[in-house]
């Protein structure tokens, strides 16, 4: 077809070719930077895994990975060393689970709210704002958790520490419900309209049909949304760090102070510890594992979500 | 048209059936999409044990028509009813705003243009009207079920995959869900809105045979933009035209000696 015409348009078709030559180099050039532009995002995710094992790697020359994985206590700069993640990884799932506790219930009610039931104009105000909470710092979150909540329980509870689990958890949660309701609400809302025409023809209720056909029909979507949650709460640092305390503590116990992987992390690159000790070098062991965890459900939560777009 | 209606039954002779009781009718009918003035004054009979046809160019107003009979407008906001549709034999204008939409839709149901089974069981999509009803006692919803498939032609089709998703069915056979879907909470009125416009010939044949035998059970109410499939299936035919109903007929006249020229050229495909 191009030649077609090129025939039969008779005067300076030299000129156009190196017009469209200059172009083509141009957008040639274009594409390069894109390309090394997002080729540089990977490349530094690569390297930051490369560094992580490089740097974790001599840990497991003195440490067997058995006792890594079983070992109940972790006290790497002890002089009577031990090195078992499980006691911060219990740390990091139990303040997980009270975050979830809160985040997936309270958002998914509020994604069906916002989804079903707000009307147009109320949607359109509340979801800007639920999401204006994402943007508060963490830090605030921790001290809100630390100053406002821990003691708001200890009225409740009078034996409750001034670092439990709980008032982080519970934090946590709310700092991760717009994000939880946000993403589910997007799934639901992707649900097409005659699904809904079909549930309410039939004599179906707003909650019925939310319930019984919306959300079947969003939840790998709503799925994703809890999974993403999940994720961001096991990576959560600032606020396990202000509010849950430091001392590793090998417990499930939402009520007790104990560290998280994020949290050692930190005390560890806060401290004044040589970097060639094997103390040091702990922290790339549990980065490694904090990346592994939440490398697992991002990979899920994306699964789940790009699923979820192939049905309609 | 009215009328017409009320004469024919006036006329009926004492100690035969009535030939055709009316199940619902529009009286001045009036709808606005916000200030959209989408039907205007629209007088119509449906008749019951009999199917009506509503014919016209795209954009004439037979869906929104369609969709008043059970508040299908009531779901968006700015949508506004003017006038009555009076359900028989209760003798209840079901527009009224104290008229509970569920309550109508609990007694008239709908197939869509396009199949839109839940992404549920097939069993689980059939039954699901019954369970919105609070009906749960497994051996009379699962008699219901088979029933209502072997009412849409559909059971010999599914019964050995009854546990199946839904959406694993062919377009045909999806449709026939839907109509099962609509036949198992016994309705009284079954409004389609071109039901077979998704489907090949075949599948089409087997709705339309379908629907002939529904109409034993039930009324029909279908918008179609096939001129043969009006004039095959159905009993009485309006056509509607810009918001307005120009004629109604019983389909044998109106496909043969329009009233109206603007029937006529609609009918031998002249304009529309
Ligand atoms: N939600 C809506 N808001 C505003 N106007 C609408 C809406 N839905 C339909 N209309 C308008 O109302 C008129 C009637 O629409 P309707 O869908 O009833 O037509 P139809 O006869 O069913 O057409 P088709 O044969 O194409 O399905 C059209 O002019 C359409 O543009
Ligand atoms: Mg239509």
């Amino acid at each position: 077809m191009t030649n077609e015409a090129d025939a039969n348009a008779p005067p300076t078709p030299g000129h156009r070719l190196v017009r469209r030559r200059g172009r083509q180099l141009r957008e040639r050039f274009i594409e390069v930077l894109l390309f090394l532009a997002a080729a540089s995002s990977v490349a530094i995710t690569f390297a930051i895994v490369f560094i992580l094992v490089k740097e974790a790697l001599p840990l497991f020359r003195e440490v067997s990975l058995l006792d890594f994985l079983t070992d109940r206590q972790w006290t790497p700069l002890f002089d009577d060393a031990h090195f078992g993640i499980m006691t911060l990884i219990a740390g990091t799932a139990t303040t997980t689970a009270v975050a979830l506790l809160v985040a997936i219930p309270m958002g998914t009610v509020i994604a069906i709210y916002l989804s079903e039931f707000a009307s147009h104009r109320l949607r359109e105000t509340v979801k800007p704002i639920l999401e204006l909470l994402g943007a508060v710092p963490t830090v605030v979150f921790g001290y809100f958790a630390l100053l406002v909540v821990t003691p708001l329980l200890q009225t409740l509870y009078p034996a409750l520490p001034g670092f439990n689990m709980l008032s982080a958890g519970l934090v946590m949660g709310i700092m991760i419900i717009p994000y939880v309701g946000s993403v589910s609400e997007d799934a639901m809302r992707a649900v097409p309209m005659h699904l809904r025409e079909g549930s309410y023809a039939m004599g179906a209720t707003r909650l019925q049909t939310a319930v019984r056909v919306v959300m079947p029909a969003a939840f790998s979507g709503v799925a994703a949304a809890w999974i993403l949650g999940i994720s961001r709460a096991v990576g959560e640092t600032m606020i396990v760090a202000i509010a849950a305390g430091m001392q590793p503590n090998f417990t499930v116990n939402p009520l007790e102070p104990a560290a998280t992987i994020s949290a050692f992390i930190v005390q560890v690159c806060l401290g004044d510890l040589p970097h060639d000790s094997l103390g040091y070098k702990t922290i790339f062991a549990a980065g490694l594992t904090l990346m592994l965890f939440t490398l697992l459900f991002n990979i899920l939560g994306y699964w789940l979500r790009k699923r979820f777009r192939e049905i309609y | 048209m009215v009328e017409l209606a009320v004469n024919i039954l006036d006329a009926a002779p004492r100690n035969e059936p009535a030939p055709a009781a009316l199940k619902a009718e529009s009286r001045n009918l009036n709808f606005h999409y916000g200030g959209f003035h989408a039907l205007k004054n629209i007088t119509l009979p449906v008749f019951d044990h009999s199917i009506t046809a509503l014919i016209g160019p795209s954009g004439c107003g037979k869906s929104t028509f369609l969709r008043c009979f059970n508040r299908m407008h009531d779901l968006y906001p700015g949508n506004r009813y003017q006038g009555e549709i009076v359900l028989h034999p209760d003798n209840v204008n079901i527009l009224d705003p104290q008229v509970d939409p569920i309550e109508v839709r609990m007694r008239i149901s709908m197939v869509f243009q396009k199949p839109n089974p839940f992404p549920k069981s097939i069993f689980e999509n059939v039954a699901y009207g019954l369970k919105v009803r609070g009906i749960t006692r497994r051996d009379q919803v699962a008699a219901k079920v088979e029933q209502a498939l072997r009412g849409a032609a559909l059971w010999n089709e599914v019964k050995d995959r009854l546990n199946d998703l839904a959406s694993n069915l062919s377009g045909g056979q999806q449709q026939r869900l839907c109509i099962a879907r609509a036949l198992a909470i016994d309705p009284e009125l079954i409004l389609f809105d071109e039901p077979t416009s998704a489907l090949d010939p075949i599948a089409t044949a087997s709705i339309e045979e379908l629907m002939l035998e529904l109409k034993e059970q039930v009324a029909i109410l279908i918008v179609t933009h096939n001129m043969q499939q009006a004039a095959r299936v159905s009993d009485h035919t309006a056509f509607l035209y810009m918001g307005e109903v120009i004629e109604f007929n019983e389909t044998k006249k109106l496909f043969t000696m329009p009233d109206k020229k603007q029937t006529e050229d609609y009918i031998t495909g002249r304009f529309g």
